[in-house]
This record gives structure tokens, sequence and C-alpha cells, in this order.
């Protein structure tokens, strides 16, 4: 939207718009305590941020279980079934190789074909479906221009409320965040 | 209890010991999670590295540089300018093939097996392991490329429609190889690369200079430790683990049964599979703990890498030396049990053959001397520890060698019995080999977080947490939640 009032009157700087209060936690454990508390607070769109994997944040937070684990079996079995009929295909059929009287297609050579391939597949759709899901690469994001949030990736815990969530209100989520053991809060610009 | 604690332990603490009131550390010194940040990221943030890095890379470049040489003179001469004579028509490049996938297979092993079974040391040591994967992958992908004389070719392998109208070989055991080393490579880096996100968004947050900040921006993605990613991480890594677990046996097993489905004797045998799947695991465990025990003294990693790290090291090495000995032992029984004089020969040819020191030196590099760490002072000892793990690389070449030289050498008939002596471009071409792993190592020690920041922190004592069912908090957190809806926020 504030695009759209850049480019139709040129010159007129688009107020930046909030984006959602950024809260510093002293902990993983004061990190978990307040998620519990946001989630049961009724938020919807927020999110922690810690510098490693917190256990339990997710059951805390409410996150559903990914789907990735389905993607990966699917990617698996995609392998398996592909490679054996790219080898029934041009040893079998295309071009029936005769070789030392073993038949055109035989499943002991060819498990080292499927094999590799369930593999190769499971993996890249691991990795790529991580990336989907996660929304990555995503090179901005308007908490990077936060100085305080660059502590995420070496001792800092956070929690971010977007103030698109139906409950966001500055006064009352920063209240409330102030409430749970914030020890500092930022109000984010996008 | 679970705020960021200052506590300082000695860097050199002993910690090798079983603690009856809980386990004992596996960080000392600083063990902050800033602290952790610290240890590590100074090495590649450090204005120069130290000078043993530049000596390290002067001498691993010109080893490249000799590599690089020796196979442009065999792509232009020809493949004659090699040992390889007939019989022996698999030389020095399928033995430092063989030898740099077992190598390989340690850093996916540690890795992987060692986070399925929840491990916290690994740790430490799993970003070293995997980095040496990736290496030795890339060593061993050259030398089958270069062994088949004309590499240009090399596309014939794949599975494309063309204008001879013919297609692969699913059979033959070269396009099996083509297919787990590419995917052995593809899953490796996959592996290692995506466990590093959030360690290259810390080198991207401390970073000074631009170019710094924007390529390490470029490959952390964006990462901002959101709580979901972290999720979806921890996921990824684990199915990639499990699959790259099946795929280190899986590997093995098919350079295994490249020779297996041979009918040479010493060759032809049931035991392959598992045989050099153990090899691996065994000569890649001796090579993490040769590059560890120096890189941990020489860029200060000594809170990370601790005591105990290079002692379960030796332990396993321990363990994996006698698993060895034991199939040895079986092969030769196995040998003399089936009765049949070409079964047997290739055996007592290994022992007491011309290439008798060889067969001799395999038992005693991965037999004999590893046993040396059932003694503690022996797994306390950083130097002893690079040592067994050098003997033990050098005893896993020369049961390649035996493997491959002396089963070939003296097959079915006296008459066309031939020695295998190899030429200086055999040995250039293997030494060069070393230079390009080296010079990839060190650029690695270099400019990637060498251990894993965050898994680090993340066995810290202040980050176990405990997640309370929030049934008590819901009436706390109910005080600001009506008062929200107060203000005039719509609520759903």
């Amino acid at each position: 939207m504030s695009r759209d009032a850049a480019t139709i009157h040129p010159g007129v700087v688009a107020e930046p718009q909030l984006y959602g209060l950024l809260a510093e936690f002293s902990g993983p454990q004061e990190l978990l305590d307040a998620a519990a508390k946001v989630r049961a607070a009724g938020y919807s769109d927020w999110d922690c941020h810690s510098p490693f994997p917190v256990h339990g944040l997710d059951k805390a937070m409410g996150v559903k279980p990914t789907i990735l684990p389905w993607l990966v079996l699917g990617g698996g079995v995609s392998g398996i079934v592909g490679a054996l009929a790219l080898a029934a295909f041009c040893n079998g059929f295309d071009y029936p190789l005769i070789f030392s009287g073993k038949p055109y297609w035989g499943m002991p050579p060819h498990v080292f074909i499927a094999f590799p391939a369930m593999i190769l597949l499971g993996a890249v759709t691991s990795v790529f479906g991580f990336m989907a899901l996660a929304g990555l690469p995503r090179f901005y994001h308007p908490l990077f221009s936060s100085k305080r949030f660059q502590k995420v990736t070496d001792d800092g815990f956070f929690i971010s409320i977007s103030a698109q969530d139906p409950r966001f209100s500055v006064r009352w989520t920063g209240e409330m965040l102030r409430g749970i053991g914030a020890t500092a809060i930022e109000e984010i610009k996008d | 209890m679970s705020t960021t604690a200052n506590v300082k332990l000695p860097v050199d603490l002993d910690n090798t010991f079983e603690s009856v009131i809980g386990e004992s550390p596996l960080v000392t010194g600083d063990a902050s999670f800033h602290g952790v940040t610290e240890v590590v990221s100074h090495v590649s943030e450090s204005r120069h590295p130290p000078k043993a890095w530049y000596v390290g890379m002067a001498i691993s470049l010109s080893l490249l540089g000799l590599m690089g040489v020796m196979i442009l003179y065999e792509l232009f001469v020809g493949v004659g300018v090699w040992g390889n004579n007939q019989p022996v028509s698999w030389g020095f490049p399928i033995i430092n093939f063989v030898f740099w996938v077992g190598i390989a297979h340690a850093g996916t092993l540690i890795s992987a097996i060692l986070l399925l079974f929840r491990q916290k040391w690994r740790t430490g040591i799993n970003r070293f392991a995997e980095a040496t994967t990736v290496f030795a992958v890339a060593c061993a992908g050259i030398f089958p490329a270069i062994h088949v004389g004309r590499p240009w070719l090399a596309y014939w392998l794949a599975p494309y429609p063309n204008v001879m109208r013919d297609w692969p070989n699913f059979y033959s055991p070269l396009l099996w190889d083509a297919l787990a080393v590419g995917t052995y490579t593809t899953v490796s880096v996959l592996f290692w690369y995506t466990g590093m996100i959030p360690d290259l968004a810390t080198l991207r947050d401390r970073a000074t200079g631009r170019i710094k900040q924007i390529a390490y921006g470029i490959f952390s993605l964006g990462w901002r430790g959101s709580a979901k990613h972290w999720a979806l991480l921890e996921k990824a890594v684990y199915l990639l683990a499990a699959l790259a677990t099946a795929l280190v046996l899986g590997v093995s097993s098919t350079v295994s049964t490249d020779f297996a489905v041979s009918e040479i004797p010493a060759w032809h045998e049931t035991i392959f599979p598992p045989y050099f799947t153990g090899g691996a695991i065994f000569s890649g465990f001796a090579v993490v703990l040769a590059l560890a025990i120096p890189a941990r003294e020489l860029f200060g990693l000594k809170e990370v890498i601790t005591k105990r790290h290079i002692d379960n090291l030796a332990k396993i090495l321990l363990v994996m030396s006698s698993i060895v000995l034991y199939i040895y032992v079986i092969e030769y029984f196995i040998a003399y049990y089936s009765g049949s004089s070409f079964e047997r020969f290739p055996y007592l040819n290994r022992l007491f053959g011309p290439y008798w020191w060889l067969g001799w030196g395999i038992m005693f590099c991965n037999g004999v001397v590893p046993q040396v760490f059932w003694f503690k002072w022996a797994r306390n000892n950083p130097w002893l520890g690079v040592a067994v793990g050098i003997l033990v690389n050098m005893g896993m070449w020369m049961e390649r060698f035996t493997i491959i030289i002396i089963s070939l050498h003296r097959d079915f008939v006296p008459s066309s019995w031939h020695m295998f002596v190899p030429t200086y471009v055999d040995i250039c071409t293997l030494a060069g080999s070393f230079g390009l792993f080296f010079t990839l190592f060190l650029l690695f020690c270099r400019y990637i977080p060498m251990v894993a920041m965050y898994e680090v922190k993340s066995i810290l004592p202040q980050a176990q947490v405990h997640h309370h069912e929030p049934v008590a908090v819901a009436g706390e957190a109910a005080d600001a939640s009506p008062e929200a809806g107060v203000a005039g926020v719509p609520t759903v």
C-alpha cells in the first residue's frame, strides 16, 4: 500500500508502518514460561526467537507438528519407484541387454539403483521442504532493523508479536509483555 | 538457574570421569551462551589466522598444484603413465577412491548416528566431522573419474536419450558407483549446510565488513531464530541424519560390491559390505581424531572440544579397531575353512608373498596400535591420539592396497602373475589428493564456524528448561487479555 502511495505521489515518503512489538527475555526458561502465557492470552500471530532450539517451546507455543516427514516419505518412495521404472524401461524394454544369461529385469542389481535414488530424493525433499515450509530464504524481515535483535544468534531470547494479530494493541500488548517478564520492549517499524 | 549463568571452568578441566552427581560438563572455560559464540567465532573473525595456517596452506596448495599437473599429464598421455598393468588393472586410483570414501564415512556416521542416539558430546565435533566427509568425498570422486581414462565421456553414465539409442547398463557396478558417490556427495553437502544455517547467521550478525555481511547473509537465508523454523530445521536435520546413516551403509556396501561381484579370490566374499563399512568408520574416526586435536590447539577451541571428546573418540577407535581385527581373522579363517586352494592362496600370499610387509603392516597399524587406548593415560595424551590416528590411516590405505593389488597380481594362472610397482605419477597424484583435502579443510577452518555453536549452546546446563502445562499460568496471563479486549481490539 505504501509503495502505491509513493508511486502516485512522488516525493511523499510513506510513513513506516508498525510491524509489531519485540520483547527480550533473560533466558530460555523465561522465554518458555512467557511463551505459554502469550499463548494463553490468546495471541495467534506471534513467534519466539532464540539462539538455539529451546526444547518444549513449540509445544508451549502450540505449534502443530510439521508435515515434513510425510513429504520426505513421498520423496523417498518416488525415488524407489522412479529408479526401478527407469531401469526396467532402459534395460528391459527399450534396449534389452542380453548379458550373461541374466534376466532383463532383476531385482538384486537394481537395489543399488533404487536405494541411492530413494535417499537422494528423500534428502533433497527434506532440505527444500524445510525451506519452503519455513519461508526461507527471506533476506528482508522487519525484525532485522532492530539492533537488539542481532543478539538472537548469540545469547538473546525474544518474543515478537505482529501488529496484524487481532488482539494486538501497542499499549496492552506491551503491558502484557512487561507483565510476563520482558526485560526490554521495542516497537518494530516495517 | 535458567538465566545465562556465567560459570567459569578451567579450560583444561579433566571432564573424562563419570561424576556421581550428574554429567560432567561438556564445555569448559566460559560456559555461557555468549562465551561459546566468542570462542568459535573468533577463529573466523581474527584479522590473521595463526602462522601455522599459512604454512599449512602453502604446503597444501603446492600439493594441490602437483595433483593438477599430474592429472593433466595423465589426460594428455593416457593411463599408461600409471603403474596399472595386466593383471593389476585396478591400481592406485581405485585404492585411493576406496580410501577417501572410507574417510568420508566417519563424518556422516559421527554426525548422524550420534545424533540419532542423542549423544550430547557430538556437538563439539560434528561440524568438523561433516566437513571431513564433504572434502574426502571431493577427493574420492576424482579418482574413478580419471581412472576411466576419458573423463570427458563420463556423461555416458547418465540415462539420457541419445543418438546411439542405447541406455546405460544398470547391472554394471560402475553405474552403481557413480550413483552412490553422486548421492553421497549431494546428501553430505546438504546435511552439512542445513545444520550450519543458524551458525552462518551468527557470523552474519557479528560481521563488520560489507562483503562478509553479504556473503554470510546470503548463505544464512535470512535466519532469525524463529521457534517455528527451529522446529522445522531440527526435523529436517533428523530426517537427513536418518537418511545419511542408511546411505553410509549403502555406499560402503556398493563400493565393496564392485569387488564382490567379480570372481577374483579374496574379492568374491559375502563379508565385504560389513568389512568395508567397518573399515570406513574406523579410518574416518582416526582422521577426525588426528585433525581435531591439532585444530583445537591451533584455533583455541579447547573449551568446546574437551578432553572428554578426545577420550570418547579414542574409545570408539578402540571398538572399531577390534571389529576390524575380528573381520581380518574371520577372513583368514574362512579362506582356510573353504578348503579351496585358490581361496587359501591369496591369504598366504598376503602374509608371505612379495608384499608381506603390507600384510603384516595392516595387522599392526589397524589391529595392534589402537589397543593402546585400553589405557586411560593413552586416551588422555592428545599427541599420542594424533600419532595413532595417522598410523591407522596408513594402515587403512595399506589394507586397500592389499585387497586390490595383492588379490589381483597373482590370480588363478601363475603364468599371468605380475608385480605392481607404482610410478611417480601414481604417488604424486595420491599426495596431491591430500593437498586438495587440506586446502579445503584449512579454508573451512578459517571461514566457516568450525563448531556447531547452536548445538553446543543447547547442551549447556543453563539451556535445559522445563515446560509446565499452562494451567496455573493461564490465570496470570488472563489478567492481561481481557483488558486487551477492552481496549477496543477486535477479538476472533
